[in-house]
Formats: C-alpha cells, sequence, structure tokens
C-alpha cells in the first residue's frame, strides 16, 4: 500500500519502505489502527504549533479535521459503490440527508426525543441502508447510464421531500436544536468552543470503517464486485448473482453515507434540506475521483486534503487577498478588481480544473490501487511479457486500444 | 443411463428471425455431446438458452431433473406471489386500525410490512423461493438466471473469451467458484474462522484446477496477461471452479494451432475420464468433434437436421449439403 507507506511515519529508504509495506498486506487491521492513531495524534499536536497555529485557534482547526472526517466517510462509502462495484451513484447526498433527519428526529425538541448518540450512530445507517435496498432493488437491473440518471434523480428528490413535507420536517428551516452527543468520559463536553472530541469520535468511526471495508474488499463478496464491474455478463455466467451483489454494494454505500449523516446532524445540531442538494453528491464524487478511485487509503486522503483545501486554503487567499489590498486596474477592456472576489465561490472552478488536469496526466486518481493503475495504464503492459504474441490484443475483445478509455472504458458506469 | 439435460421444442425468435426452431435435445450423462453447423445455424443460441441467458420463447429445459428454463405461461402471477406476505400483514394492520386499535400497534404493523414488503423484494431477486420448482413446473415462475444454473451444477465458456482482464489468474478461478464458496459479507466484516480458513482452502483448490488444465505457476498474472491459449484453459479452469456436473465448451480451440488444438482435447478427454464431467461442445474442427464426440447434432437454420454417431453424421448428405452447399446437379 503506497499510500499507507506515504501516510506512515520515516518512511524513507527503499528497504524500510518494502518492510512497511509487507507489513500492511499482513496486518491490514493493525496498520489501520496504527497509521490513524498517528493522525489523530498529529491532529491533536499540529494546530497547537506554528505554522497552523499562525491560521487559526485550535478548536477551528479540531472543527475542520472533525467535518474533513465525514468527508472521508462519504468518500469511503461512494468508493464501495462506484470504485468496487462499478456502479455510477449520483444521488449519494441522499442517504447522507436520511442519516442525518434520523438522528434529527430522534435528539431535537421537535420530536421531544432524546436518544444516547453511539447506538444512534448505527441505528441511522441501519435507516439509511434500508432506504440504500428499497431504492437499489427496483433500480440495480438498470446499468451504466440509466443507472446513473435514476440515481442522479434520488438524491434531488430526497432533499425536495425534506423541504416539502413541512408538518413533518419544518420545511426550509429544517429541524434546529438538535441536542448534542452527551459526554465521554476522558474526552469531555461536546461543544462549539471544544470540538476535539467530534474529532476523536470521527477517527474512531473511520478507522472502524476502514478496517472493515477492506475486509469485504479482500473477501469473496469483493471479489465478485470486482468481476461484476470488469463483465457482468462472465460474473453471471460464474454463479455470481449480480443483483444482491450490486444491491450489497449500494446498501453499504448507504450505511456509510448514513453514518456520516448522524455524525454530522449531530455536530451541526441543524439539518435543513439545502445541505443535501447535488453539490455534495458532486464533492463528493470529486474526492473519490482524484483520491483514486478503488483504493480506500486514497480516497480517504483525497477526501481529506480536498476538503481542508476547500475550507482553509480559499478561506487563506481570501484574507491574504485583504491583507495585500490590490487595487482594481483595466487590463484592456477587462476590468479586474481582485480585491473583490471571493475565492471560496470558485471551489468548483477549481474542481473542473483539477478534474480536467487529472483525466489528462493521471486518471487513476492521486492515490491509485494497483488494479486501477493496471486497468489504465494498458500500454505499459502490452510492452511487458506478451509483447511477442501480437494475438492476446485481440483475444481479450474487450481489452486494449487506446479509444476505449475515452470511450467508458474505464468504466465508473459499471458494465458496459 | 439418465440425461443430464433435456430440452423439449426449444424455440428463440428475435424478432422475425427464428433462431432455434423447435429442438429436441438431451445430453446423457458422462457423455460427449458435438453441436455442429454452419456459422449462423443457432448453435450458441441454443448454448445461451441452455445457460440461462436468454429465455426461450418456446419449449422447456430440465435439468438434473429439475425444470429450469421454460417460457412461463403466467409469469405475471410471480411478482403477485411474492407480495402476498406484506399484502397480508398490510391489511391486517388496516382492518386493526379501522377497528380502533391503539396507535402503537397500527404503527408496528405498517412498519412490519414495509419491511415484510423489502425482505419479499430483496428475497424475491436474489435467491430460489422455496415453493418455486414447483410453481415452474406448471409455468408461473421465470425462468433459471445463468447463476441460478451454475448453482444447479452448469458451468460455461465463451466463444469469444470473457474472462476478467484485470484481475489474475488465480482471481478469474476463485470467482468461477464463487458459487460454491458459504462465506458471507457478514463472515468477511468480522474475518471469521470460516472465512479464513475457507479462503486457504479455496486457494489450495485453485491452484489444483489452474495445474489440472496445465497453468501450474501462472496464477500471479494477469488473465489479461496469458498468450491466448492459456486464456482459453484458463476459462476453462474457472468454470471448472463450480464443480460443474455439465460443462458448456463454446469453440474451445477456436484460433489454436493444430498442437495447442490436440492438447486441448486430450484435455477434453480428461475431463471426462477424471472428473465425471458431461460435456456439451461447439466446435467448427471436425478433427475434434468426430475424435471425442459420443454423439454430434447437427444444425441449420435454426434447426436439427441430423443427430447421430459421428460416423452416422458423416455419411449424412444433409449435413455434407449444409458444410459444402448441394451438390451440382
Amino acid at each position: 500500500m503506497s499510500a499507507v507507506t506515504a501516510i506512515g511515519p520515516g518512511s524513507q529508504g527503499a528497504g524500510m519502505r518494502a518492510r512497511i509495506r509487507d507489513f500492511s498486506d499482513a496486518h491490514r487491521s493493525a496498520t489501520i489502527v496504527i497509521s490513524l492513531a498517528i493522525v489523530a495524534v498529529l491532529m491533536t499536536i499540529l494546530p497547537k504549533i506554528p505554522p497552523l497555529s499562525l491560521i487559526q485557534n485550535e478548536a477551528p482547526w479540531f472543527d475542520a479535521f472533525a467535518n474533513a472526517g465525514i468527508y472521508v466517510l462519504l468518500a469511503m462509502g461512494l468508493n464501495v459503490v462506484i470504485g468496487l462495484a462499478g456502479l455510477l451513484d449520483l444521488g449519494y447526498a441522499a442517504f447522507f440527508a436520511i442519516g442525518a433527519y434520523a438522528y434529527a428526529y430522534s435528539n431535537s425538541p421537535f420530536s421531544g426525543l432524546d436518544l444516547p448518540f453511539l447506538p444512534m450512530l448505527i441505528v441511522g445507517a441501519a435507516v439509511a441502508a434500508v432506504f440504500g435496498i428499497a431504492l437499489g432493488a427496483p433500480t440495480l437491473r438498470l446499468r451504466g447510464d440509466y443507472l446513473a440518471i435514476m440515481t442522479l434523480g434520488f438524491g434531488e428528490i430526497v432533499p425536495i421531500v425534506f423541504l416539502n413535507l413541512d408538518t413533518w420536517t419544518q420545511g426550509t428551516n429544517g429541524i434546529s436544536g438538535i441536542f448534542r452527543p452527551e459526554p465521554l468520559p476522558i474526552l469531555g463536553e461536546f461543544s462549539p468552543v471544544t470540538p476535539y472530541p467530534y474529532m476523536i469520535v470521527m477517527v474512531f468511526i473511520v478507522a472502524i470503517a476502514m478496517i472493515l471495508l477492506y475486509r469485504l474488499q479482500d473477501s469473496r463478496v469483493g471479489r465478485a464486485w470486482n468481476a461484476v464491474r470488469e463483465d457482468e455478463l462472465a460474473a453471471a455466467a460464474n454463479g455470481i448473482n449480480t443483483v444482491t451483489t450490486k444491491l450489497l454494494a449500494f446498501a453499504l454505500g448507504a450505511t456509510t453515507a448514513g453514518l456520516a449523516g448522524v455524525f454530522s446532524a449531530s455536530k451541526l445540531t441543524i439539518v435543513s434540506p439545502d445541505q443535501f442538494y447535488f453539490q455534495v453528491s458532486f464533492t463528493v464524487l470529486a474526492m473519490v475521483i482524484l483520491g483514486g478511485m478503488g483504493n480506500i487509503w486514497g480516497v480517504a486522503v483525497g477526501a481529506f486534503i480536498v476538503y481542508l483545501i476547500q475550507v482553509i486554503v480559499l478561506k487563506q487567499l481570501n484574507s491574504l487577498k485583504e491583507a495585500l489590498n490590490l487595487p482594481a486596474f483595466d487590463l484592456g477592456p477587462i476590468h479586474v478588481n481582485i480585491s473583490g472576489i471571493d475565492f471560496t465561490n470558485y471551489q468548483f472552478l477549481l474542481f473542473g480544473f483539477a478534474l480536467v488536469m487529472m483525466m489528462l496526466f493521471r486518471p487513476e486518481g492521486l492515490f491509485p490501487s494497483q488494479r486501477r493503475r493496471r486497468e489504465l495504464h494498458i500500454a505499459d503492459d502490452l510492452a511487458g511479457p506478451i509483447e511477442d504474441d501480437p494475438g492476446v490484443v485481440g483475444a481479450l475483445g474487450e481489452a486494449p486500444g487506446a479509444d476505449e478509455l475515452f470511450d467508458g472504458g474505464d468504466k465508473p458506469e459499471g458494465g458496459q | 443411463m439418465s440425461d443430464v439435460l433435456r430440452a423439449e421444442s426449444i424455440t428463440k425468435r428475435f424478432g422475425g428471425l427464428v433462431a432455434v426452431n423447435t429442438i429436441d435435445f438431451t445430453i446423457p450423462e458422462k457423455s460427449i455431446v458435438s453441436l455442429i453447423g454452419p456459422n449462423g445455424a443457432g448453435k450458441t443460441t441454443f448454448f445461451n438458452i441452455i445457460a440461462g441467458i436468454y429465455d426461450p420463447s418456446g419449449g422447456r429445459i430440465e435439468f438434473r431433473g429439475s425444470p429450469m428454463i421454460a417460457k412461463a405461461r403466467r409469469a405475471w402471477l410471480e411478482p403477485i406471489l411474492w407480495i402476498v406476505p406484506a399484502a397480508v400483514l398490510g391489511l391486517l394492520t388496516y382492518v386493526l386500525a379501522s377497528a380502533g386499535a391503539p396507535e402503537g400497534i397500527v404503527i408496528v404493523g405498517l412498519f412490519l410490512t414495509i419491511v415484510s414488503l423489502l425482505i419479499v423484494m430483496v428475497v424475491g431477486a436474489a435467491r430460489p423461493l422455496p415453493y418455486q420448482k414447483q410453481l415452474r413446473r406448471v409455468g408461473i415462475f421465470r425462468s433459471a438466471r445463468p447463476n441460478d444454473m451454475v448453482v444447479a451444477g452448469l458451468g460455461r465458456t465463451f466463444q469469444n473469451i470473457r474472462l476478467f482482464p484485470n484481475m489474475t489468474a488465480m482471481e478469474n478461478v476463485l470467482v468461477g467458484m464463487h458459487s460454491r464458496l458459504k462465506t458471507t459479507w457478514v463472515d468477511a466484516l468480522f474475518s471469521t474462522p470460516r472465512d479464513q480458513k475457507e479462503e486457504v482452502t479455496a486457494r489450495i483448490r485453485g491452484n489444483q484446477l489452474l495445474e489440472l488444465v496445465g497453468l501450474r505457476g501462472v496464477g500471479d498474472q494477469l488473465a489479461k496477461n496469458l498468450p491466448y491459449g492459456d486464456q482459453r484453459r484458463l476459462e476453462i479452469a474457472r468454470a471448472l471452479g463450480s464443480d460443474p456436473a455439465l460443462l458448456l465448451l463454446d469453440e474451445p480451440t477456436a484460433g489454436m494451432n493444430p498442437n495447442e488444438t490436440k492438447q486441448l482435447t486430450d484435455l477434453i478427454g480428461r475431463l471426462r475420464s477424471e472428473l465425471g464431467l458431461t460435456i456439451l461442445l461447439i466446435e467448427h474442427d471436425m478433427r475434434v468433434v468426430m475424435g471425442i464426440s459420443d454423439r454430434v447434432t447437427v444444425l441449420d437454420h435454426g434447426e436439427k437436421i441430423a443427430e447421430g454417431t459421428p460416423a452416422e453424421v458423416r455419411a449424412n448428405p444433409k449435413v455434407i449439403e449444409a458444410y459444402l452447399g448441394a451438390p451440382p446437379e
């Protein structure tokens, strides 16, 4: 796992790197626990010292890290659906919304209930899973583009339903005043001024999710996902029930999103439909693609980085611009006023630019899985052991060919 | 000797084209039966019907004594049967609500209704319902899908190789064993001893299968990097992963040189003698067909024009005409 070594401490030298890789392959769960423990320690210490402490106090840093964790969870869940099973899901935010509203009902003055936080994590995830199954069971017979349109529709419908069911969801206002989780021993109070417990709980959730997802990926189920993604007909002809296999991926993706939703609702203490529009689905999708589709570590790191760029770097650009206070000037017919630009409004422009660059230069993502790299660098493979046997190129009907790459050959849409 | 597969008056129409026309076909146990005919004769279509990929327009197929594939006469009844449990619960809830039962009971009833509907949707889509076999006999239940056929004991290869190109040879074979492995996703989540043990035994078995088809030591190579002949063998190994009773081979020697063809013919012979498989073969190479088949069936334009031992078929003037055209008068 190259991503692990990239995160791991002091991985200088090839020998050290190889040893870490061997260890991480043999003891996957232990590696995840150790790495995330290190990450947690770093996230605790770094905001206290420059340069991070110069940007903002430690509380906003912890807050940002906890929020980044929400997106890490979302990206890991979407990675199961898109990266492992190859189903393009454009309405992923719907399940995030369902998890969040599930927590809002269980812990707010609106419903009058006050259920404990940790069990509600599981309940919220389960509710999202039920909706995932309910949506998936009739629609997963569709393929590729059709499935994408279906999920896109679902992603649009869910916030609109929450918006219009006034009596149940308080419409645009959303459900506010959601109770914060009860204080935990050692960690203390969950509150906006001390967001540290949120961050630590988030690291725990991410660690558990990551361990479980890795186990699934390496199991019989993970192989079936892969087979369905590569060739659905051949998978069916080898005894894989493609419907249930895809349904499981879809439900697991929904479960992870529900988990993130519960956490998000408990942290923001308000849920409203405008938190769950298409831009969330799109952001998470961009994180998965940038991070390296199919690689659990990769998408987690990708999501973390993208989120921090989005909320910290762009804000820093704004304050830099204010500090410089550049005068407006005319560049020919164009009036340039840098002081008037709000950089945070340009995040989608940046995403678009980053995605285009990515597709051109590194289509497998920043931290690709071995498998993706092999798929997208066919030329390298063909130069390998079969150079003297041109028959092979034709042998796998759907294998190489440059135009296939751009014609949906790399199939996030799944199958054909 | 009983029949592994019995097909009765199978017909398949694609729009106006009759690809397969009322073919009766049986495969006796532990035999090698070949299906030959010119291109476009309907061989592969017939194959795909047996494998559950196409639903026939008419006729039925019995596989190892169970009805598997039929044009269901009352297939529209099937979804209704799925919904029966949920409908009963829903009705009960409605009756309770109108009789003035407390709100809590009504909510629980509604909840159970929704849950049962979900379960039925998923289970109905997922696995054979307990009464499926009986319903299929009277023509209510849908045909078996390809994965149901594999579970019932059928393995197949494709005319154009359809391996999973970016998976290793071993992973391909493991996917082939999918239907025979028992670990569920829950086992995988908790990494139970059963899961770990099965994974080890599956890999041992996978190595045996690779060795059986003559692919020792290529387990770690990507399927797409194997030479053409090895890809064909790997596809056979993958099909063997599900421990099939009947193996369908669609032109296994296509594109091979005489030496490779000979090796593959030997392999097919060994599959029968060592594993006790029944084999249905589509093949264009007459030396292969005549050499190993017990029986040969000839198709032309979707019709069965001849059937018999290789010697009988070879002497049949209709067969010669189909392959070489009518002799000049």
